[in-house]
C-alpha cells in the first residue's frame, strides 16, 4: 500500500494507508495555539479552513523573492511573478481536470465567481419570463446574484424543494426543470446541512435539455475529488480559503465555449488587447475576465494549498473526514435534547444541530470559552433555515487535521453548555 | 472571565421566564429589531401616557442574552418618562461596552448585564432591544411604515 504513495506523503499515512492526523496537524501552526487557556479544537473548516505551513511559506517566499506586477514587465521579477501566477493557474487546472488554463479564471472567491456568471451570462442570455433554477439549500452567494440578474431581466428564480433529510431528490429536481428554465445553479455540497447533492445526475438531466449548469463547489473542493470534465458542468466555482489556502482568491472554471461566448464583466487593465477612446478590443481567455492587477500572492498560496491536498490525497482526506462524521454523528445522537439538522444519506463532514431550549449563539459562546470553535447562526443560508423552521443552528465541520480528540472536546463542551443552562 | 459572569442567575431566569413577553394591542408605537448576524428578531409594542412609557411588551426569538436583556429592559423602563429611557439606554450601552463602567445612576437588575462587555461578540445581542425601543419611541404609530432597526 505504502509503495503506491507519493514519497512526500509517506510520513502522513499508517500501514493501512489511512491519514495520520497527528502528523497532518504538525503542518498547521495555528492548531498549536490556545484559546481562553485551552488548546484550540477547530471545528469550523466549512467557514474557513486553516493554512498549512506550506501555504504560509509559499506566500512569504513569493513576497520576499519574486513579487512584482504580472503580465507587463520585461524585468526579471515581473517575469517571475507572471510565471508564479500562471503556474498557479496550471495547478488549478490539473486539480479540477479542466481541459485548458483558458478555462480557469481567478476571482476573489466563490461569491465573485458566481457574480461574474450571473452578470455576464444573465445580462446577455436572460429574458423576461425566463427562470433560473437553484435549490432550497443554497448559500446566499448562489441565490442573491441570480435574484439580481432575474430582477434586471424580469426573470424568475425558482428553488427545488428538499425532503425531510435535507436532500435534493432527482425527481423533485426534474419536476422543476420547465420550458422556461434557462440555467441551473447548484451547490455541490450544502454548507448548512452537509448534504452532498447528486450533481452528476442533475447536470446530466439539465444538459440533456441543453441547459447550462453552474456548480457552487465551495464546500466540495477540499473534501472530494472534483473533475469538471467528468461532471460535465459548464461552470464550477470555489474559494481558496475553504481548501487550506488564503482568503481573497478563488476560481471560476468555465467550459471554454461558454466563457468565449460571454462578454467581459469588469473593464480595466489586463483584460484588453487594445484601447482607443472609440472602442477597445478584449484580451483572450482567461484574462478577458481578469481586469486589474490580480491577487498574485493569493494565487501562489492557493496553488501551494492544492499541492498540499494532492500530497495528502483527496480520497484519503475524504475517508478520514467520513470516519469523523460517522463517529461524531453517532455520539451526538446520544446527547439529550440534541437534534441533528440535515440527515442526508450522503453527507460531507458538516454537522448542524440544535439543543432543546438553548439558542445556538449561547452554545457557540460557551464552546468558545472551552476552546472549541464552531459556527452558529444561519450560515448564510436563510432559505434552508426557513425550510426547517429555524433561525439558526450550531455547526461543527471537519478538515484533514481534525481528530477524534476534537470530537471528544466538542462533547465535553456540550455537557458544559447543558450544565450552565440546567 | 468565567462563563457564569455572562450567564448569571438573573440572566438565566429572565431567559427562562421572560417578563412582559407578547404584544400590546392596540399600541401607540411599535418597532422591529433585527440581528442579521444570527437572524434573530424582536418586536416591541408600547403605550405612552402623559409623556411616560406606560406599558410595553416584547416578542420574538433570540439567544439567552437578547431575551434576558429585553426582559430586564422591559421592567426597568416601565413608567419612566421618555427622556429618562434614553438616559438609561446610554448608561446600559456604557455598561455593555466599557470595562469596569461605574454607572452614574443605580441600574438595579440591569447590572446582571455587566459581564457582556467581556464577550464582544454578544454586545449586539444585549443592545438589540434598546435600539428597537429607541426606534419605537422616536416614531410613534400612525406615521409612516413601522421602523425597523438592525444591529449591523
Ligand atoms: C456553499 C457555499 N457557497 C458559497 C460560499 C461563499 O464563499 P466566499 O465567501 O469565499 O465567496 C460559501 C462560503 O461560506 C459556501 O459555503
Amino acid at each position: 500500500m505504502n509503495a503506491a504513495l507519493p514519497l512526500a506523503a509517506a510520513g502522513y499515512v499508517d500501514a493501512q494507508g489511512r491519514l495520520l492526523p497527528a502528523r497532518v496537524r504538525a503542518d498547521f501552526p495555528i492548531l498549536g495555539r490556545e484559546v481562553h487557556g485551552r488548546p484550540l479544537a477547530y471545528l469550523d473548516s466549512a467557514a474557513s479552513a486553516q493554512q498549512p505551513r506550506a501555504v504560509l511559506d509559499a506566500v512569504t517566499r513569493y513576497g520576499e523573492l519574486h513579487h512584482a506586477n504580472v503580465h507587463r514587465g520585461v524585468h526579471t521579477l515581473s517575469q517571475e511573478a507572471t510565471a508564479a501566477f500562471e503556474g498557479a493557474r496550471e495547478t488549478v487546472r490539473r486539480f479540477i481536470n479542466a481541459r485548458s488554463t483558458r478555462e480557469i479564471v481567478f476571482t476573489r472567491g466563490t461569491t465573485e465567481a458566481i457574480n461574474l456568471v450571473a452578470q455576464a451570462w444573465g445580462g446577455t442570455q436572460l429574458r423576461a419570463g425566463d427562470e433560473v433554477l437553484v435549490t432550497q439549500l443554497e448559500h446566499h452567494a448562489n441565490i442573491v446574484p441570480w435574484q439580481m440578474a432575474c430582477e434586471r431581466a424580469g426573470a424568475r428564480l425558482v428553488a427545488v424543494p428538499l425532503n425531510a433529510a435535507g436532500e435534493v431528490e432527482l425527481d423533485a429536481f426534474a419536476a422543476c426543470l420547465g420550458p422556461r428554465t434557462r440555467l441551473v445553479a447548484l451547490a455541490h455540497v450544502s454548507n448548512a446541512l452537509g448534504t452532498v447533492l447528486p450533481v452528476k445526475a442533475m447536470i446530466g438531466l439539465a444538459r440533456a435539455r441543453g441547459l447550462p449548469v453552474l456548480v457552487d463547489g465551495a464546500q466540495a473542493i477540499a473534501h472530494q475529488r472534483v473533475d469538471v470534465q467528468a461532471l460535465d458542468c459548464d461552470f464550477y466555482a470555489f474559494s481558496g480559503h475553504k481548501v487550506y489556502g488564503p482568503t481573497g482568491i478563488g476560481v471560476l472554471y468555465g467550459r471554454e465555449q461558454q466563457l468565449a461566448a460571454l462578454p467581459p464583466w469588469q473593464g480595466g487593465g489586463d483584460m484588453i488587447l487594445t484601447v482607443a477612446i472609440e472602442r477597445s478590443t478584449y484580451n483572450e481567455l482567461p484574462w478577458k475576465f481578469e481586469a486589474g492587477t490580480p491577487n498574485i500572492s493569493g494565487a501562489v498560496g492557493l496553488a501551494a494549498a492544492l499541492d498540499y491536498v494532492e500530497m495528502l490525497g483527496r480520497e484519503r482526506i475524504a475517508a478520514h473526514e467520513q470516519h469523523l462524521l460517522h463517529t461524531a454523528t453517532a455520539q451526538l445522537r446520544e446527547v439529550a435534547g440534541l437534534t441533528l439538522v440535515g440527515t442526508a444519506a450522503d453527507k460531507a463532514g458538516v454537522i448542524s444541530f440544535t439543543l432543546k431550549g438553548i439558542h445556538p449563539h449561547d452554545i457557540g459562546t460557551i464552546l468558545d470559552r472551552e476552546g472549541v470553535a464552531i459556527r452558529t447562526g444561519h450560515h448564510c443560508a436563510m432559505p434552508v433555515m426557513t425550510w426547517y423552521g429555524l433561525s439558526a443552528t450550531a455547526r461543527a465541520s471537519f478538515g484533514c487535521y481534525n481528530t477524534e480528540a476534537d470530537i471528544e472536546r466538542l462533547l465535553v463542551a456540550l455537557d458544559r453548555v447543558r450544565e450552565v443552562f440546567a | 472571565m468565567e462563563i457564569r459572569d455572562l450567564y448569571r442567575d438573573v440572566i438565566l431566569d429572565h431567559n427562562r421566564s421572560p417578563r412582559n413577553f407578547g404584544r400590546l394591542e392596540p399600541a401607540d408605537a411599535e418597532a422591529l429589531g433585527h440581528n442579521p448576524l444570527c437572524g434573530d428578531s424582536l418586536d416591541i409594542t408600547l403605550r405612552l401616557k402623559d409623556g411616560k412609557l406606560e406599558d410595553l411588551r416584547f416578542n420574538g426569538q433570540g439567544c439567552a442574552i437578547s431575551v434576558a436583556s429585553a426582559s430586564l429592559m422591559s421592567e426597568a423602563v416601565k413608567g419612566l418618562a421618555v427622556p429618562d429611557v434614553d438616559a438609561l439606554y446610554h448608561e446600559v450601552h456604557a455598561l455593555l461596552t466599557e470595562p469596569a463602567h461605574v454607572p452614574a445612576r443605580p441600574l438595579g437588575k440591569l447590572m446582571a448585564l455587566a459581564g457582556v462587555h467581556e464577550f464582544p461578540a454578544r454586545v449586539k445581542c444585549a443592545s438589540l432591544c434598546w435600539h428597537t425601543l429607541h426606534a419605537a419611541l422616536a416614531k410613534p404609530a400612525g406615521g409612516a411604515a413601522m421602523p425597523t432597526v438592525s444591529t449591523e
